[in-house]
């Protein structure tokens, strides 16, 4: 187990692109941290940083309490998954586990030892001496992550390891993941662009757009309090809904005078954020939804529309009963307490 | 694409056994000649086998042709070995490590570096061989082994053959290796050197027959007969001055000299036509 610290990270490209002007965070020991953002947010780029791949231009990374910006990969204590698995194809499923460990010069019997026992926790006994083109996705996903765990690391590195899976696959693995990495106990970094498994798996969450972090913090409370626009975008399925607002002494009012709420957090234009499965059908609701499109998922029912008299989209997950038919004129009120508001000008969370 | 037309199926056996046919003749009639007599030869070559085989080859292989100045043809033919081996392997090992080189190390003057070697493509072997001649022999390596084949290994079509595969194997199985702890040679010798091994077959296949084949170069820097390699000997032995030539001798010769090449094609054959057919990614 051990600590990950990041310290005023900077990375400029060759050529003067910076990528990550500076960047701080810690994650403590046994801690699973998502890293998620959008593509081009740097997130790889910070991965493949601590992992050793690319070097660091400002800044310091320390695995362990120990300064690792000089360090090899090898030498850094951690092993990663990739998104391709990068398994060695002439290798077979024992070989691809022992490599790392017959590099190190480990004695045969300890390597065996440890890639028997990689192979039981994640029931690959009956593959060791197939080829990696002989196995499934899934199986293949697996023996990258023994060769991850084969060597008992410091820290594990995940850059979007489901990426290639089919849906019901990727449930799963995500599921065997997490269980593996609470057994195992060691801290991680995963990283992805996909919400869900960011909310289920981490811990930490890391949400970084453009470079900087966006908010981090345990997924609940990011989900509950959004720091930015962007987070509450981002975070949630659907998406949280955005309505130019304006806050006046007696009250924010929607852009067509509805009045949303009695409290203010600020003084003239904001952002009204509000999540789809926080709206409540109300025949006196100040959101006149324009249905368009129905959505039946069984237990819920997502509720696609434009607020009338206006270009406001909205999307409202509703109960699976009460389903209104397209065309229709749905009103809606946000839940008590429920509502976000954003700045408009920059976007950060108010209040 | 599955048609079932027995008209379509005629023609193109047809087409197939006549191109065939063209190809094997001259094979053919070469196998016709080593065994009949030299008489037999020279009065028009028959079609059909003749009962000299057995006389032909083991004089060939035997005695050799002292004659008309050519060495055994054992000599020969294990010259043209050690001359097509130190080319093709010679040419494999330099190939590899220049491209390994070129594709995953940054070094001032890389790209310089690549087309230096890919401008050579543009030279063959006989448009330089007047300067080659001069360094070979101001090195004192004329009538050696080393003369035969050392200026033939240099090789742009190899390594740009390995180039081109090199950039082809995902960077996440560079750095997986990295992060195993493979240094850049462990990384050359346990993972590029066996991923590449279906172009190393086929390059073996065909480097070998160009080593073998070669011509020219033997022909200009040997001049001692224990150097000579078979292909040249064929030659020394049709132009044998006023004698008659022994064509009958000639193409048992011609035969043996063609097996070696078949050997290795056969027996590099099944490596790489599974590997052309497995695909590994």
């Amino acid at each position: 187990m051990a600590q990950i610290e990041i310290e005023n990270v900077r990375k400029v490209y060759p050529g003067g692109v910076e990528v990550i002007p500076d960047l701080s965070f810690d994650i403590a020991a046994g801690e699973l941290c998502v890293l998620v953002g959008p593509s081009g947010c740097g997130k790889s780029t910070l991965l493949r940083m601590v992992a050793g791949l690319e070097p660091i231009t400002g800044g310091e990374i320390r695995i362990a309490g120990r300064r690792v910006n000089e360090l090899e990969p090898v030498e850094r204590d951690i092993s990663m998954v990739f998104q391709n698995y990068a398994l060695y194809p002439h290798m077979s499923v024992y070989d691809n586990m022992a490599y790392g460990l017959r590099n190190r010069g480990e004695p045969k019997t300890t390597i065996d030892a440890a890639v028997r026992k990689a192979a039981k926790t994640l029931g690959l006994e009956d593959y060791l001496s197939r080829k990696p083109r002989q196995l499934s996705g899934g199986q293949r996903q697996r023996v990258a992550m023994g060769r991850a765990i084969v060597r008992e690391p410091a820290a594990f590195l995940f850059d979007e390891p489901l990426s290639n899976l089919d849906a019901k696959l990727r449930v799963k693995t995500r599921v065997e993941i997490r269980d593996l990495q609470q057994r195992l106990g060691t801290t991680s970094i995963y990283v992805t662009h996909d919400q869900l498994e960011a909310m289920t798996l981490a811990d930490q969450l890391v949400i970084m757009n453009a470079g900087r972090i966006e908010q981090a913090g345990p997924p609940l409370e990011i989900y509950e309090r959004p720091a930015s626009v962007f987070v509450g975008g981002f975070i949630g399925s659907p998406p949280m809904n955005f309505l130019p607002c304006f806050a006046g002494a007696g009250g924010v009012e929607t852009a067509t005078g509805q009045r949303l709420s009695g409290d203010s957090p600020a003084m003239g234009d904001v952002t009204a954020g509000v999540r789809p499965e926080d709206l409540t059908p109300d025949a006196a609701g100040p959101l006149p939804l324009h249905v368009r499109v129905v959505e039946r998922l069984g237990a819920t029912v997502h509720v696609h529309g434009v607020l009338e008299e206006t270009e406001t989209d909205l999307v409202a997950s509703l109960p699976g009963s009460d389903a209104p038919n397209p065309g229709e004129v749905l009103r809606l009120a946000p839940n008590p307490g429920k509502l976000h508001y954003f700045s408009a000008e920059t976007g950060r969370r108010l209040g | 694409m599955i048609e079932n037309r027995p008209v379509l199926n005629i023609v193109q056996h047809v087409i197939l056994i006549l191109g065939v046919t063209v190809f094997v003749f001259p094979i053919w009639l070469a196998f016709v000649a080593s065994t009949h007599t030299a008489r037999d030869v020279n009065s028009g070559i028959p079609l059909l086998p003749g009962d000299q085989m057995w006389e032909n080859y083991a004089q060939v292989l035997g005695e050799g042709l002292s004659t008309i100045g050519a060495p055994p043809i054992g000599l020969m033919l294990f010259n043209s070995l050690i001359m097509a081996l130190a080319i093709t392997i010679g040419k494999i090992v330099i190939s590899l490590l220049s491209s390994f080189a070129i594709v995953y190390f940054r070094f001032p003057f890389r790209v310089l570096a690549f087309w230096t070697i890919f401008v050579t493509l543009m030279l063959p072997v006989e448009v330089r061989i007047l300067p080659t001649y001069e360094v070979v022999a101001q090195l004192g390596m004329l009538n050696s082994y080393a003369g035969l084949s050392i200026p033939l290994i240099a090789s742009a079509t190899a390594t740009f053959l390995f180039r081109q595969f090199f950039m082809t194997v995902p960077d996440e199985l560079t750095e997986a290796a990295r992060v195993d702890g493979a240094g850049p040679m462990k990384f050359f010798r346990d993972i590029l050197v066996p991923l590449s091994r279906t172009n190393l077959a086929a390059l073996f296949v065909i480097l070998f027959i160009y080593g073998w084949n070669q011509y020219l170069w033997p022909l200009l820097v040997t001049t001692d007969e224990s150097y000579y390699t078979v292909v040249m000997g064929i030659q020394r032995m049709a132009n044998a001055g006023e004698e008659q030539p022994l064509w009958n001798l000639i193409m048992a010769t011609a035969i043996l000299a063609m097996l070696p090449p078949v050997a290795v094609i056969i027996g590099m054959q099944r490596l790489f036509v599974r590997g052309l057919v497995e695909t590994e990614k």
